[in-house]
Parts: structure tokens; sequence; C-alpha cells
């Protein structure tokens, strides 16, 4: 009976407390600054697909003076 | 205009899954603590390596069924797209592993099946590269192609969850279990698949662009 009761604590505490216990970065984004590094991430990200969108113009052109050519 | 509307969707969903997927609140869970945002930008990897590696088999079937090069210069370039993916999938696993499970490779059936699957592919870029007649290679790699394709499949969906496997969603419990994909997460998750596949699909088409320059000037030379 007691262990059984100790179980059924252990169980419903787990939904209690289990909020509680674990650890989340919610400190870091609070206090704002974590806006900042996904911003950058951000500004690398998009950097990426200009470079590529231009890579991509790039060898269009290529292909077009082929075509013509040939 | 209409060709380049994925490369919108790309950008746009990619852009939204950085945001939100760091932004938004997930579940609270022991272990994974805030590395469950993983989900974001792991998992999808291995979900892209698998629609490109997909769409490079069809190519293959659609050459042997038509014989145009057109399909196997893409086949080749999906898949090397799609390998990209699965190195970078294999390598954001073993950080994530590190981190979580407590080692870089804890020979996992998921982590050594998808390194198997990855040997599979490697061993197709090099038969391409082994033949010098054009269709020859084109055929006999179009073949091995599709039955890399029938490999990777038991490999990745079957064999994992005949075992126990720290991977959720093995161990003879199929499919996402409800602890790590909430309403709250499926809605940054979709787009981050959608988006780092078009992301490939857009890699891809360059290199294939690149491909048929190369090829161009080959015949020039061999005119010239």
């Amino acid at each position: 009976m007691k262990r059984a009761l100790t179980l059924i604590f252990l169980f419903i505490s787990k939904f209690i407390f289990a909020d509680e216990t674990i650890e989340m970065a919610t400190e870091m984004r609070s206090n704002g600054k974590i806006y900042i590094v996904v911003t950058i991430l951000l500004i690398i990200l998009i950097g990426f697909f200009a470079y590529l969108a231009s890579v991509d113009r790039k060898l269009n052109k290529v292909i077009n003076k082929l075509n013509n050519k040939n | 205009m209409k060709d380049n509307a994925y490369k919108f969707i790309a950008v746009v969903s990619l852009v939204y899954t950085v945001w939100a997927g760091f932004m938004s609140d997930v579940p609270h869970l022991p272990v994974l603590n805030e590395t469950i945002r993983n989900l974001y930008f792991h998992v999808p990897m291995w979900f892209g390596m698998i629609i490109l590696l997909f769409v490079s088999m069809w190519h293959s079937i659609k050459y042997l069924a038509t014989s145009n090069t057109y399909h196997d210069i893409r086949a080749e370039m999906f898949a090397r797209t799609g390998i990209v993916y699965g190195i970078l999938g294999l390598l954001t696993g073993m950080v994530w592993a590190k981190f979580t499970w407590g080692e870089w490779w804890s020979n996992d059936p998921k982590q050594n099946a998808s390194a198997i699957g990855l040997l599979l592919y490697f061993a197709y870029l090099i038969l391409r590269n082994s033949f010098n007649e054009f269709s020859q290679k084109a055929r006999i790699s179009s073949v091995y192609n599709i039955l890399a394709f029938m490999a990777l499949i038991p490999l990745l969906f079957i064999l994992p969850r005949l075992v126990d496997s720290l991977h959720p969603g093995n161990g003879g419990n199929p499919g996402f279990g409800n602890y790590d994909l909430d309403g709250r997460m499926r809605v940054v998750f979709y787009p981050a698949i959608l988006g780092w596949t078009l992301l490939g699909v857009w890699i891809t088409s360059l290199k294939v662009k690149f491909k048929i320059v190369e090829e161009n000037l080959a015949e020039k030379q061999m005119i010239g």
C-alpha cells in the first residue's frame, strides 16, 4: 500500500513539477538578446539565398549564350 | 516566373523556419531541453534526402524508359544533392546525439543504417565514373540507382523498427510519438521540410545547369 501510494505520488508529481524542473532557455528569450542571434542567422541565410539567385542568373546567361551560338 | 515560384517558397519557408524555430514555444522535456528544436533542422535533412533521392530514382526510371540524357543528368544531380543532405543529417545527428544520448556514435540501428545507405550512394557516384561509353554508363547507373533507393527504404524505415533504437518512433513504435511532435511543433516542422527540400531542388537545378554548360564545352572541344 505504501509503495503504491509512493508510485501514485511520483506519477502525479511528474505532471505537477514537470515544467518547473526542466531547464529551458526561457530567460534567454525574455531578456531579448536571442532575437539578435536569430536576426544575424537570418541575415546570413538571406545572404546565401541572394548568392544562390545570382549564381542562378549567371548560369542562365551562359546557357543562353551557348544556345545562341549553336 | 513560374519556374522560380518554388525558390520563392523555399526562401519564405526557411526564413519562417529559422525565426519560428528559435522563437516558438516547444514542449519542455527532460534531457532534450532546447535541443528539441533540432527537429526543424536535423530531421528535415533526412526528409529532404529521401525526397531528393526519390526524385533521382524517378529520373533514372524515366531514363530507362526514354534514353533521354535530360533524365540521366537530373538523376545524377538529385542524387548528389541528396547525398549532401544525408551527410549533413549524419553530422548534425552526431552532435545532437553527443549531448542527449552521450556518444557521438552509439551504434544506434538508424545511425548505422543511414551510414550504410550513404555508402550505397557513394558507390553510385563511383559507378558513374567507371564507364567510358555514355549510354552504357547512363543505363547501368540508372539500374543501380533504382536498386540503391529500394535498399534505402528498408534500411531507414523498416530495419530500425525491428530492433531497439534510440531514435523516437523506432523499436516497435512506428511514427512520431505525441511527445516529440505536438501541434506547436507541427506548424514549424512541416514548412521546415518543405523549405529545406525546395532549397535542395534549387541547388540541384544549379548543378544541372552547370553540367549542361560543361557538356556543351566538351562537345565543342570534340568538334574543334
